[in-house]
């Protein structure tokens, strides 16, 4: 799965947790979850369970505090993946 | 000589009523909430009905954000936040401000938060999967969730208090909301309780030989107060919540008034002189009482309603005793009496709201609710206060003041005293 792949899917990760929705759609990988989609930060861990879940990986405490923007968030998921694969 | 306290806002989750207009309706009609409940045969349980709201997590949409829904499944919580969200828009008010309201507090009760939440939470870290609760799991564990989600809808800044005291948890928050507007601390208060009775609770219960058992064939006839054939109580679920605000905040605004809250008790008999875990104590049962006439300035002649905690089983016959002896009326000369619970059941921590909004509803509209499956009054009661005082057909009457009480376990009691808003 490439950067691009991940940032479609990851659109859906994020979904549940902003009320920016129109802003969600045009996310690039500068966008700042906390800053720009007003994600409340307490949730920032359940995005990480989900896609946890979604990419079947692990996302240990170093990563996740990196996971801030989309960028960040691509960067760890496809790491990890490539880690699995 | 405090402020004077009045209701402007009346929000409702019961068994059988999901708003204001259907709930009075329901009330006016004797129209039963109670239903058989299939997973309860399934779980062997003595008692397999129950008062269960027709809730559903959508109408919940237009309420909280949509973040905020996704995630939530405690019941009681959602209840919670449907009857005071309605309350504070039937009182007249927008529920999105930008500031903190300082003024405006809420005091809200259950008994427990929700067991399926926690549940959840058992079986996730019993099987390692701890971390995968999630954020979402502490603010509905928590016992003071269901203000926390009130509170940060609605910006409220004053006081914001999660009681809990067994079945005289709702009056109780009712009357410390009063409390603290009529002392001068806040000018407004949300006020209510919530419960979701879900099966591991309901089967504590079940397991006390305290529940109706007679009548899983026949819901609607479960839940007999005052009756001979009552054998028990219905575990029901729901949500009651009151806008209370100081008078002249209220006129200041316009806001239409329903009543106002005149006096009130809460006190505990400490489990002396018969009063136990389970059972109330006449000492301080009718100390409650009295306390709350007291406080209201009021006879014991001027009740016209006794909204009791009658909840089917052999304690109706104590409560009707020690109503008497507190109010010193019996037979033709006491007051009409009726008990929700006939429709609803026992929703336990949400019983002295619903019952209370009840009480409320028959002031602001003049008229007694009946007491429904009392063709076959208990003799004994009869005896005490007379037949034509258990109204099995709505009355239509002049209703100027009622008193609602409501009795806990841990022996505790609240007494409310409502009466006509008068100028």
């Amino acid at each position: 799965m490439d950067r691009t792949a991940i940032l479609t899917e990851l659109k859906n990760v994020i979904a549940p947790y902003t009320e920016n929705k129109a802003m969600l759609d045009g996310i690039n990988e500068d966008t700042d979850l906390i800053k720009d989609l007003k994600i409340n930060s307490a949730n920032l861990v359940d995005i990480i369970i989900d896609a946890e879940s979604k990419y079947n990986i692990e996302i240990d405490f170093d990563a996740a505090e990196k996971m801030y923007k989309v960028g960040n968030c691509i960067d760890i998921i496809y790491e990890k993946m490539n880690l699995s694969a | 000589m405090g402020k004077r306290v009045v209701i402007t806002g009346l929000g409702v989750v019961s068994p059988n009523g999901m708003d204001i207009p259907d709930f009075l309706h329901a009330i006016q009609n004797g129209i039963s909430g109670i239903s058989f409940v299939p997973q309860f045969e399934e779980l062997k349980f003595n008692c397999q009905v129950s008062g269960l709201p027709k809730f559903e997590w959508e109408q919940l949409r237009n309420y909280i954000t949509e973040t905020s829904l996704y995630g939530l499944k405690g019941k009681g919580i959602a209840f919670g936040i449907k009857a005071a969200l309605d309350a504070w828009t039937d009182a007249g008010n927008e529920i999105v401000s930008a500031e903190t309201l300082w003024e405006t507090g809420c005091v809200f009760g259950s008994s427990v938060a929700d067991t399926d939440v926690i549940k959840n939470a058992i079986t996730r870290v019993d099987a390692k999967e701890s971390k995968k609760l999630g954020s979402r799991v502490v603010e509905q564990i928590m016992n003071s969730g269901v203000t926390a989600y009130i509170s940060g809808r609605l910006g409220l800044g004053n006081k914001i208090i999660s009681n809990s005291s067994a079945c005289a948890t709702g009056t109780q928050a009712i009357l410390m909301g009063y409390e603290y507007i009529k002392y001068g601390m806040a000018k407004r208060m949300v006020v209510g309780s919530s419960e979701f009775v879900d099966a591991y609770v309901f089967g504590a219960f079940d397991s006390m030989r305290v529940l109706s058992r007679k009548f899983n064939d026949q819901p609607e006839k479960a839940s007999r107060p005052m009756s001979i054939t009552s054998g028990g109580f219905v575990p029901g679920s729901g949500a009651g919540a009151l806008i209370l605000e100081d008078l002249d905040f209220a006129l200041a605004r316009n806001a239409t008034i329903y009543a106002e809250i005149v006096g009130g008790s809460n006190n505990s008999g400490g489990q002396r002189s018969g009063g136990t875990m389970t059972a109330p104590g006449a000492a301080g049962v009718i100390r409650c009482i009295q306390e709350a006439l007291a406080d209201a300035n009021a006879s014991a002649e001027s009740i016209d309603l006794v909204s009791g905690h009658l909840t089917a089983t052999i304690a109706d016959k104590f409560e009707i005793q020690n109503w008497s002896d507190a109010l010193d009326r019996r037979g033709d000369d006491f007051p009409l009496v009726n008990s929700l619970k006939s429709m609803i059941g026992h929703c336990l921590s949400a019983a002295g709201s619903i019952e209370t909004v009840a009480a409320v509803l028959q002031i602001k509209h003049q008229f007694v609710h009946p007491n429904i499956n009392l063709e076959d009054p208990n003799p004994e009661i009869v005896d005490l206060i007379g037949e034509k005082n258990l109204p099995v057909k709505m009355i239509k009457k002049e209703i100027n003041m009622v008193a609602k009480a409501n009795f806990g376990f841990g022996d505790v009691n609240t007494c409310l005293i409502i009466s006509k808003y008068n100028k």
